[in-house]
């Protein structure tokens, strides 16, 4: 008994990690493709279909170039500091829930690695470690523009996770639990009939509020201070190349996937269906389907326009996209996998809204970050503290 | 047995690194360790079953205060401090004194070993305890609780006080 499930949560950390992986690599293959749409270019568009490759040319091009270590670091730490900050980022996954748990043969089947009864605390207290990654690299790489980096991530975090911590507690309030899973378990029916009861209706503020700290927690633009690079080089990761660069990006982009998780997961009902009708468990089948279509008249009119007789890349990519929506038509994979897309939907547009913030607004300057973070964002988030606890006590 | 293994683990890493705190000549060394300590402990208490504490203590100890010490150090030239001596030169009288210490905490332990008697392990996972904490916090010792956080206040207004010249 003890066998199978060490086996079965070993294999869960796996599919997970694999996945998240997967994940991060395709953000930063949509955030170049973002960027270049808004900066009206293509982004990358030769590595494969739609440029789809680009991050496995990305991860080679990070693998086979030189790992330079200048003379100046601080040794031990210098190395620790990547490892640290990948370590961390990926740590926080472990307490995701991303669907319903489902009776497959009697064995109830959970869809997160572990179901933590402290979850958030959980999240919040590894995130708050992973400062220590960025700080450090800062500090050890003997650099004057990282130590800036480094100074500035470290009064930054602080003065961020405050406000992240207090937006949340209006949520904690009303769910009465720290659990995860109890969180979106608490989101579940409906207010009139159509209106989703998800937090984001009460905890409107609250969710302002956790999305601009979000931001700032995860160095994103227009909080990315740590590193800018037009006046600090690289920030932090300056003395930084090949694998251990490749590793505080990874962080980052894994950092971002989670905040992401947690905003679905506490203000939009993690993987509740949007609508209450019958119909709507139609949508995923309708979604992918209609992206094969989509996929399909591209290819055709690449093959009518070049002539390129090899091209089956994107064709064999609408069948797969295809045979996922035909899947959401049979019943018994629809009711496990449905929870599941309408997750990763509501977490893809947490991730678009982050690339499309970073690629419109210009970064903020050093007092101003300050200036919001103590007196708008803390006041603000305490007040919705009061009045959330006034209305509940009521 | 898995219990003790995990104990003696903590345990080490907590006294480990709190030797090495005070024994490291860079203060950023010294500060690694003892984030290696407070982590220790807040394992120590996950091992007792307060999930809520063991929170707590990291994100407050190790996320908080830790980053507070390792940014003032950053900011803080120490290349002088490094240079200077570390340790006093009155090693008889310090030896002395922690022997004493020392010896006075045994003979305690030794007098009143019959007290050490340990409960018995709770059979299965306990409740979640951040109920339990909030309760006792916010019902049992209400009156203390606030008059701490208003002593805290009073001190961070004095230190802001005291350190800015014109306010």
């Amino acid at each position: 008994m003890d066998l199978t499930i060490l086996i079965i949560s070993l294999a869960k950390i796996a599919v997970v990690l694999t996945v998240l992986f997967t994940c991060v690599a395709y953000v930063v293959w949509l955030e170049r493709k973002v960027a270049g749409r808004i900066q009206n270019r293509w982004g990358p568009h030769r590595t494969g279909p739609f440029g789809l490759l680009q991050p496995a040319a990305d991860f080679l091009k990070a693998l086979f170039k030189e790992d330079f270590t200048p003379a100046q670091v601080q040794r031990p730490i210098y190395f620790l500091a990547p490892f640290l900050a990948m370590t961390l980022a990926l740590m926080s996954i472990a307490v995701i829930p991303f669907g319903e748990n489902v009776t497959i043969a009697g064995r109830t089947i959970f869809f997160e690695i572990t179901d933590l009864n402290i979850g958030l605390l959980y999240i919040f207290a590894v995130t708050s470690l992973g400062v220590y990654g960025i700080a450090l690299a800062g500090w050890s790489s003997g650099s004057k523009y990282s130590l800036m980096g480094g100074l500035r991530s470290s009064a930054q975090m602080i003065s961020y996770e405050l406000g992240l911590g207090f937006a949340v507690v209006g949520v904690l309030i009303l769910s009465g639990t720290l659990s995860l899973r109890g969180i979106v378990n608490a989101q579940s029916g409906f207010w009139f009939g159509i209106i989703p009861k998800w937090y984001i209706w009460p905890q409107f503020v609250g969710f302002l509020v956790y999305l601009t700290a979000a931001f700032a927690e995860t160095n994103r633009t227009p909080f990315d201070l740590p590193e800018a690079e037009g006046e600090l080089v690289g920030g932090f990761h300056t003395e930084y190349s090949s694998l251990k660069f490749a590793m505080f990006f990874t962080a980052e982009y894994t950092n971002m996937i989670t905040v992401a998780c947690l905003a679905t997961l506490l203000f939009f009902g993690g993987w509740m269906a949007p609508l209450p009708w019958a119909w709507v468990q139609h949508v995923p089948a309708l979604v992918l389907l209609g992206m094969a279509a989509l996929m399909t008249r591209t290819a055709l009119r690449t093959y009518r326009l070049e002539r390129r007789k090899s091209y089956f890349a994107v064709p064999g990519l609408a069948g797969i996209v295809g045979l996922i929506g035909l899947a959401f038509l049979h019943p018994v994979f629809a009711a496990v996998a449905a929870p599941m897309f309408w997750f990763a939907s509501k977490v893809f547009v947490f991730l678009f809204l982050y690339i499309w913030v970073r690629w419109s607004v210009p970064r903020f300057r050093y007092d101003q970050l300050m200036h919001l973070g103590w007196k708008v964002l803390l006041p603000v988030a305490a007040a919705n503290i009061l009045i959330t606890g006034l209305v509940v006590a009521l | 047995m898995l219990d003790q293994f995990f104990f003696y683990i903590f345990a080490s890493v907590i006294l480990l690194g709190g030797l090495l705190t005070i024994t490291r000549r860079s203060a950023v060394h010294s500060a690694i360790f003892l984030i290696a300590t407070l982590l220790g402990i807040a394992g120590l208490f996950l091992h007792l079953q307060a999930e809520f504490l063991a929170g707590v203590q990291v994100i407050l100890y190790v996320g908080g205060i830790m980053v507070l010490f390792l940014f003032v150090i950053m900011l803080v030239n120490l290349d002088q401090a490094a240079r200077q001596r570390q340790f006093n030169r009155q090693w008889w009288l310090a030896l002395l004194a922690a022997a004493a210490v020392c010896g006075e905490a045994l003979y305690g332990l030794y007098r009143g070993r019959g007290a050490f008697t340990f409960p018995g392990a709770v059979p299965g996972n306990m409740p979640p305890n951040t109920q339990a904490v909030g309760n006792a916090l916010y019902q049992n010792y209400m009156l203390p609780f606030e008059v701490a956080s208003i002593m805290l206040l009073v001190a961070m207004v004095g230190a802001v006080v005291m350190a800015k010249k014109r306010l």
